[in-house]
């Protein structure tokens, strides 16, 4: 099963690093440092529901939020293979590791589609 | 080894050199390794801190500005300000790493490593410029 799975793993993974690559650094500087420390003015809640009221938006968030997850389960995964050394755990960790990614993402498109429109 | 003699695709070694949770502390290029390895720690924080805005959005203005307020903990900023290195560092390696992952032929010829490392650089520099216009918009 996991053998099957595994070249979709590697796509998603594949497709989640490049999304964080190029999208993480401004979307955390922002929301994480400049926001909060006062460098710059936070958005108003009023034009941020209008930007998730759009469903381009709404797809955006979804793969921003998502994919860097099953990117960031997939690269764990191996992290704690070679790092920790526990190969023998395979199954534990994969089903850990992806699953908390699935919960997220099915968290993520459940408020995303619950915003009225 | 377990006695139980199934078939597996690999010769079982049965003597193996013990090796150290701490091998990749031996070698600046080991601990660089695993450093990127762990980048994946951080993308998986800020998607969840990603995901906490956008539920707090939908909740109400109350719940927006508590999870505003939340992000300017010191704990909360400790943890972004490492998250944001280890995010910078993720993404470097992995645009300098592209040339190498996808070979791009144009008319036969290999397009040089250079010209598809920058043309991330440049996607990552244009696409950073429009998460900022849309947020700072007012």
């Amino acid at each position: 099963m996991l053998e099957r799975l595994t070249p979709f793993l590697w796509l998603l993974f594949s497709a989640g690093g490049t999304v964080a690559a190029l999208l993480f650094p401004a979307h955390l500087f922002l929301t994480g440092l400049a926001f909060p420390l006062g460098w710059l003015e936070p958005p108003s809640h009023e034009a941020l529901l209008t930007l998730l009221r759009h469903p381009v938006t709404r797809l955006y968030l979804l793969a921003l939020i998502s994919l860097p997850l099953f990117h960031g389960a997939h690269r764990f995964r191996y992290t704690l293979y070679d790092g920790l050394q526990l190969k023998h755990l395979t199954v534990l960790i994969a089903v850990l590791c992806y699953g908390t990614a699935l919960a997220g993402t099915a968290l993520a498109a459940h408020t995303l589609w619950s915003i009225p429109g | 080894m377990s006695a139980d003699a199934r078939y597996t695709p690999y010769h079982p070694r049965w003597h193996r050199h013990r090796v150290s949770v701490w091998w990749w502390l031996k070698k600046g290029s080991y601990t660089v390794f695993v450093l990127r390895e762990l980048t994946s720690v951080a993308v998986a924080f800020f998607a969840v801190v990603a995901l906490g805005l956008v539920q707090t959005v939908a909740a109400g203005p109350e719940a927006y500005q508590q999870f505003l307020a939340r992000l300017g903990t010191p704990l909360i900023l400790c943890l972004n300000a490492i998250a944001f290195a280890f995010v910078l560092f993720h993404a470097i390696t992995w645009f300098n790493l592209a040339p190498k992952a996808m070979v791009v032929r144009v008319g036969g010829k290999r397009v040089p490593d250079a010209i598809v490392a920058g043309s991330n650089y440049g996607a990552w520099l244009v696409l950073s410029g429009a998460v900022a216009y849309f947020l700072l918009r007012g």
